[in-house]
């Protein structure tokens, strides 16, 4: 540089001004608030927790319980305000323990407490209650109230899980937000007034909420109380460890909660990619079936004539079962040759167990006829296509429906959708056979016949207004199979319509099973020209299956197809059963290996966003059961080949070693992300052109819906106590105009007949069915609808014909 | 005057000498009717109305001051401004859910005079350009319903609501609706989630004051039964004349209902602002005094949500602002007389008990503090009250209303006023209505409090005879 350039000297630098930074004082600290934040959680954020009792972060804010009252100055001197209604303004000062905010708080929480009765020794929320703890950190520590409290009944059962005890409430409106807002359940409300105000239901209404246990966790006293859980522990004894959910494929994160080595109670954690705090009952009361009684507690195998049990196996020990099961398996590679074996089931599991299982199957045994599905779901190159997440669903402007009542398989992920469509930032395009849970919030339900949703997809396509919407900016579609009385064939067709027109459309896949994804992603799925679930069914049907292993899978219970499940188990020469209860299917098996349930075992689980979290041991495994990835191993040992996993650590590090999409996706990263890391694997292949056969259509023939419902005969509700009774009987619901062409009248039998059998049910009307179809929901108890399903044809067609 | 006929159903009215704004057809026996209203120059205010721009009226209701008759006070003409512009629909709510305790002229209004309001809900329709009305009418006022909505059919029938009013563009309709039964829902926010369907809660405002998000989430202006049924005579006079009556800052008539211990209770509709507490009382034309001649006690000079007030306020004229300053409102209008042979709790009980069984249960200090105060005062007027439940009063009420609350002056007890408003920690003002008789009558009338307290006789330990311990005697005997 020969000359001096004015313009080379610094200039100086603008100091960059935040547009959503607001300069607040809490308590005269300052401190930088977001623009649009709370004072409340604003003041949390600079160290100043504001007592409250009816604010809660994920429901709207109603300024009802008076607590946070803070005094706030914005100028014009300082003003008791409730600090959970009004957002931060430039230059507010915040004062939340001044003489007159303290005042009020004081007087807010004597006032709680004048009605309240002090039962907190044999209170369950007594240890966790906010009432209590707020008592003791703002309350005036005495009590000037000498007047008689009021009484009301004690607990009343407001449903079958939940119990309410009005003397407790300090009406705060969360559980009856919760149910309206959120839940969109509102069978709970404020009656009467005054003084005299309380909480109820609607008169012989109970509160059927699949959500109705949210209402206990939010619960700021203990006025709501859950039927697993009363009197069983006290909080300061409970031990608990964060995991996720595998009841569904949601993967809500939850705290998993035991009490001397029992599993007492799963509390939702708000994980914000995924369920916001919130469970449904049957992730919530699930545990029950964990620490069942009759829960497989030593292996069995079925060998005469040693004294049986009553189903005719024996119990032994563990090297003994392996050795039978490793001797079927070498049997059976001598008879038909590694194609000859296959494995069917494994949804249930880690993505560890899953792993293991698929090393075994494809490496070891040389076997590709490997599927985590039961014939009743979509085909696995639905994980080939681009894929969303539920954030991106919740926040595209245009969701496409073309999956399964999702408030009845997926409940959490209805819960989200719902949000988004309440808060109209999501339109909803429903494409269904039959009204779900979210007709209601859907901005166009469109009915379709089972096994015409292609034509009906492509004919919607061409209006203008769903045009002129799609158009809007991003598009995420549910996928998943809707009806198990139709093949997979018309959903895909359907799917294959939707993103052919839409390419910028991404996926979200219904599948609903626990682990189905990570399953499917890690490995256990069909290998080159290997069988899908049906051709392992068909194929053990016709005999060639000389050694079939179900991986927790309950054929009987969950294929749709029951008659071809029972010859698939009748086919097959040998059965192997790795599982936790003693299913119709696994009475079967000539070897029954105990599995070890949630909760007893760690590992990680993959969401249907393909998000890998961890799932955690709490409690002893029941009896001598051991995880899948350890069967499998020990298993493989036996077969000759060390896979080398010692712990569910080796296995998780084999996983982000081998599986695409899966590196980084560590113990130590999945540590440092609670709520997970997306892991998709990019290799799977896309789905074949589906054939779609529907055959000549009878006008007097009823098409046949069967969906399922969120409580079934699977035994995460028949052998939870709680949850059992709510398991409905199977009934045929057909449209209120139908009843008359039928000939019969409502609670009336009616024959059913497909081409396949007949069976006889009592009929019952649903408004949300269209004209000409029938629906009876999946796996309830009564007749097995799935009597009536051909798995080799496209659709089911019923006719109804009065007793 | 000479064919004015007095209801069974309704208290009487009387109307004397006076200007009469609001109440010139109450003396016909079918004052309610079509054919009587378009003889006395019914729907005439609607016609010079729609003889002027939206606009033009709007500018001749703000010109006149028209001050909302509710209790709040706050003018109708800037409230109809306080819309957001361009945003649709918008609406008007009437408030017709009278309830305060001792008000009954809204009831009166519309039992007597309903096209009257109707042609005022038009008028403001058509000045504050509101796409629709709703009419929103007190559960327990079964006539006023009745008559209301016989008056909006002949009036639909005849041209006057519907499309195309009186062959102009203006077009408006207006729903009716009946409350279920609860004081809390004549506090707007609370009748608006009541007419959306909703329990009847107060909303809390700020943030949101119903004319930004109000009915359905659209603007809306809530407006009193008598604050529009001022409209006609207004249009059909102009603002110039309106104002000559009453006072520069209160102009026009108020209709003010008196109960209590007086010999001619009933509604009276008296000049603003010159008008004198005393002069209603007392007056020939209005109450004519206290009844057997006894001596006034106290009076609540504004619905029972009022501090109370004593002979030292009786010169006080109608004028929010001096009757603010002395430690009360005119509120609803109701006036309650009290002679000398009130037993001041029982009066101050009944007032609180209703406060506390109106309570819709929202906020912790209404529903809790409420029945609190009403239980302690109830133990006091049974005789079981000691002198620490006094204070007690007093200590509940803070935590419903933290710093002074407002009483009138005394110069028996050497009292100064403390003026209004106060501060509060509930959402609505039923909390603090529950406290403020409480409070006045504590303050005022201590001694009588004091009298009704239990009496106990202590013995001095000096005093009482000692027994001496024979020695041995004791824990074994």
């Amino acid at each position: 540089m020969t000359t001096t350039d004015t313009n080379t000297e610094p200039e100086a630098v603008e100091p960059v001004v935040d547009p959503n930074a607001v300069a607040i004082t809490v308590n005269g600290k300052p401190f930088t608030a977001r623009k649009g934040d709370l004072i409340i959680n604003a003041a949390e954020a600079a160290g100043e927790y504001i007592p409250r009792f009816c604010y809660h972060e994920r429901m709207e804010p109603v300024g009802m319980c008076r607590m946070c009252l803070v005094e706030v100055d914005t100028g014009r001197g300082p003003q008791l305000m409730p600090s959970c209604m009004f957002p931060v303004s430039p230059d507010m000062k915040v004062l939340t323990a001044s003489p007159v905010a303290k005042a009020a708080q004081e007087g807010v929480i004597e006032l709680l407490l004048a009605n309240h009765p002090l039962d907190c020794p044999v209170c369950d929320k007594g240890g966790e209650c906010p009432l209590q703890d707020q008592t003791f950190s703002n309350g005036p520590g005495e009590s000037r109230y000498v007047e008689e409290k009021r009484h009301y009944e004690k607990p009343i059962a407001i449903s079958e899980l939940v119990f309410l005890d009005r003397e407790r409430c300090i009406l705060c409106d969360r559980c009856t937000r919760f149910a309206d807002t959120v839940a969109g359940d509102a069978l709970i409300h404020f009656t009467h007034r005054g003084n005299l105000t309380q909480v109820n239901t609607f008169p012989d209404e109970p509160f059927a909420s699949y959500f109705s246990g949210n209402t206990v966790q939010i619960c700021p006293v203990g006025a709501l109380t859950a039927k697993p859980y009363r009197f069983k522990a006290r909080p300061w004894d409970l031990e608990e460890v964060e995991s996720t959910c595998t009841t569904c494929s949601v993967g809500c994160r939850i705290a998993v909660q035991s009490s001397r080595d029992e599993l007492v109670r799963y509390q939702g954690v708000d994980s914000d990619p995924v369920n916001w705090g919130w469970l449904c009952d049957k992730g919530r009361f699930g545990f029950e079936s964990v620490t069942s009684d009759d829960r497989l507690t030593a292996p069995l195998v079925l060998t005469a004539p040693l004294v049986l049990t009553a189903d005719g196996h024996v119990p032994t020990s563990w090297s003994s079962a392996l050795g039978s099961a490793a001797t079927l398996i070498k049997d059976a590679l001598a008879s038909g040759g590694p194609s000859s074996i296959a494995v069917l089931g494994g949804a249930r599991g880690t993505n560890e167990d899953a792993f293991a299982w698929a090393r075994l199957a494809h490496d070891v045994v040389g076997t590709p006829n490997v599927s985590a599905q039961l014939a009743d779901g979509l085909p696995v190159g639905l994980l080939a296509l681009k894929r969303a997440t539920i954030d991106q669903a919740a926040k595209a402007p245009t969701v496409i429906l073309l999956a399964p009542d999702l408030k009845e398989e997926l409940p959490v992920l209805y819960l989200r959708l719902r949000d988004a469509a309440e808060k109209k930032h999501t339109r909803i395009i429903e494409f269904t056979a039959k009204g779900s849970g979210m007709s209601r919030y859907a901005w166009r339900t469109i009915y379709y016949e089972p096994g015409t949703q292609a034509d009906v997809v492509a004919t919607t396509l061409r209006n203008d207004d769903i045009a002129t919407q799609i158009a809007k900016g991003d598009v995420v579609i549910v996928a998943g199979r809707a009806n198990l009385a139709e093949s997979s064939a018309p959903s895909i067709a359907a799917l294959q319509a939707l993103t052919n027109s839409i390419p910028k459309a991404s996926v979200l896949p219904a599948l609903r099973r626990g682990n189905i994804v990570g399953a499917t992603q890690v490995g256990l799925r069909p290998g080159k020209s290997g069988l899908d679930s049906k051709g392992i069914l068909n194929a053990a049907a016709d005999g060639k299956i000389e050694c079939l292993i179900l991986l927790g899978a309950d054929p009987l219970s969950d294929v749709p197809d029951v008659d071809l499940a029972r010859r698939a188990l009748a086919g097959a020469r040998r059965i192997i059963s790795v599982d936790t209860f003693l299913s119709d299917s696994t009475k079967l098996a000539h070897v029954v290996l105990p599995a070890a349930a949630y909760g007893e075992k760690s590992g990680t689980t993959t969401n249907l966003e393909g998000r890998v979290t961890q799932v955690a041991q709490k409690v002893t495994v029941a009896g001598t059961s051991r995880p899948d990835w350890m069967i499998a191993t020990e298993l493989a040992q036996r077969l000759g080949t060390d896979l080398g996993f010692e712990s569910f650590a080796d296995v998780t590090t084999a996983i982000s070693q081998h599986v695409d999409g899966f590196d980084g996706v560590t113990i130590a990263a999945l540590e440092a992300n609670p709520d997970g890391l997306i892991a998709l694997a990019p290799h799977i292949d896309p789905v074949n052109d589906p054939t779609v056969n529907l055959g000549d259509r009878n006008a007097y023939d009823f098409r046949l819906i069967v969906s399922r419902k969120l409580y079934d005969r699977a035994s995460v509700t028949t052998m939870s106590p709680s949850l059992a009774p709510l398991i409905s009987t199977t009934t045929l619901f057909v449209n209120p105009l139908d009843v008359a062409r039928i000939g019969s009248s409502i609670g009336a039998e009616v024959k059913v007949s497909s081409a396949k059998a007949t069976v006889v049910l009592a009929l019952d009307t649903d408004a949300s069915v269209q004209r000409g179809t029938a629906w009876v929901p999946f796996n309830q108890l009564g007749v097995n609808i799935g009597e009536l399903i051909d798995a080799a044809a496209s659709v089911t067609d019923v006719r109804i014909e009065s007793l | 005057m000479s064919n004015a006929t007095t209801y069974p159903w309704t208290p009487g009215f009387y109307a004397g000498d006076r200007p009469q704004i609001v109440t010139s057809r109450f003396q016909y026996e079918d004052s309610y009717t079509l054919e009587r209203y378009l003889a006395t120059d019914g729907y005439e205010g609607l016609k010079a109305a729609l003889g002027l721009t939206g606009t033009e009226v709007h500018d001749d209701v703000r010109k006149a001051t028209l001050l909302g008759r509710g209790g709040a006070g706050f003018p109708a003409g800037t409230k109809w401004g306080l819309t957001p512009p361009n945003t649709w629909p918008r609406y008007l709510v009437v408030n017709g859910d009278e309830s305060e305790p001792g008000t009954y002229k809204d009831r009166l209004l519309m039992e007597r005079d309903p096209h009257q309001l109707i042609e005022g809900c038009l008028i403001a329709c058509y000045a504050a350009g509101l796409s629709q009305c709703f009419l929103y009418i007190r559960g327990e006022m079964a006539v006023a319903q009745e008559r209301v909505a016989a008056a909006l059919n002949e009036a639909y029938a005849a041209g006057y609501v519907g499309k195309n009013i009186l062959g102009t563009e203006f077009s408006l309709d207006i729903v009716l609706h009946w409350g279920a039964g609860a004081y809390v829902v004549g506090e707007e926010t609370a009748l608006i989630e009541s007419l959306e369907g909703n329990r009847g809660m107060p909303r809390l405002k700020p943030p949101f004051f119903p004319a930004a998000i109000g009915l359905y989430g659209k603007p809306t202006i809530v407006n009193n039964v008598e604050t529009l049924s001022n409209l006609p005579w207004l249009l059909r006079n102009g603002s110039a004349e309106y104002n000559k009556i009453g006072t520069e800052t209160s102009p026009g008539t108020r209709m003010f209902a008196v109960s209590g211990h007086v010999k001619r209770p009933g509604v009276y509709e008296v000049v603003n602002g010159t008008t004198t507490f005393r002069d209603l009382i007392y007056g020939d034309d209005f109450c004519q005094g206290i009844r057997g001649d006894n001596t006034l006690k106290a009076f609540v000079p504004g619905g029972g949500s009022a501090p109370w007030f004593i002979e030292d306020q009786l010169d006080l004229p109608f004028e929010g602002r001096l009757v603010g300053a002395a430690g009360s409102m005119l509120g609803s209008g109701a006036i309650m007389v009290m002679d000398n042979t009130t037993d001041i709790p029982k009066a101050a009980l009944t007032l609180a008990r209703f406060y506390a069984n109106e309570s819709c249960g929202k906020c912790t200090p209404c529903r809790e503090g409420g029945t609190w105060l009403m239980r302690i005062l109830d133990r006091i007027v049974a005789g079981l009250g000691t002198a620490r439940d006094l204070d007690q009063l007093f200590e509940v009420g803070e935590t419903i209303c933290p710093g002074a609350f407002p009483h009138a002056a005394s110069a028996r007890l050497g009292l100064t006023a403390v003026p209004f408003p106060y501060k509060m920690t509930t959402i609505c003002f039923v909390g603090p209505s529950a406290y403020a008789p409480i409070n006045s009558a504590l303050v005022l009338f201590r001694e009588e409090f004091e009298a009704k307290l239990v009496k106990r006789t202590f013995i001095p330990v000096s005093a009482a005879p000692v027994e001496p311990v024979a020695a041995g005697a004791g824990a074994h005997a």
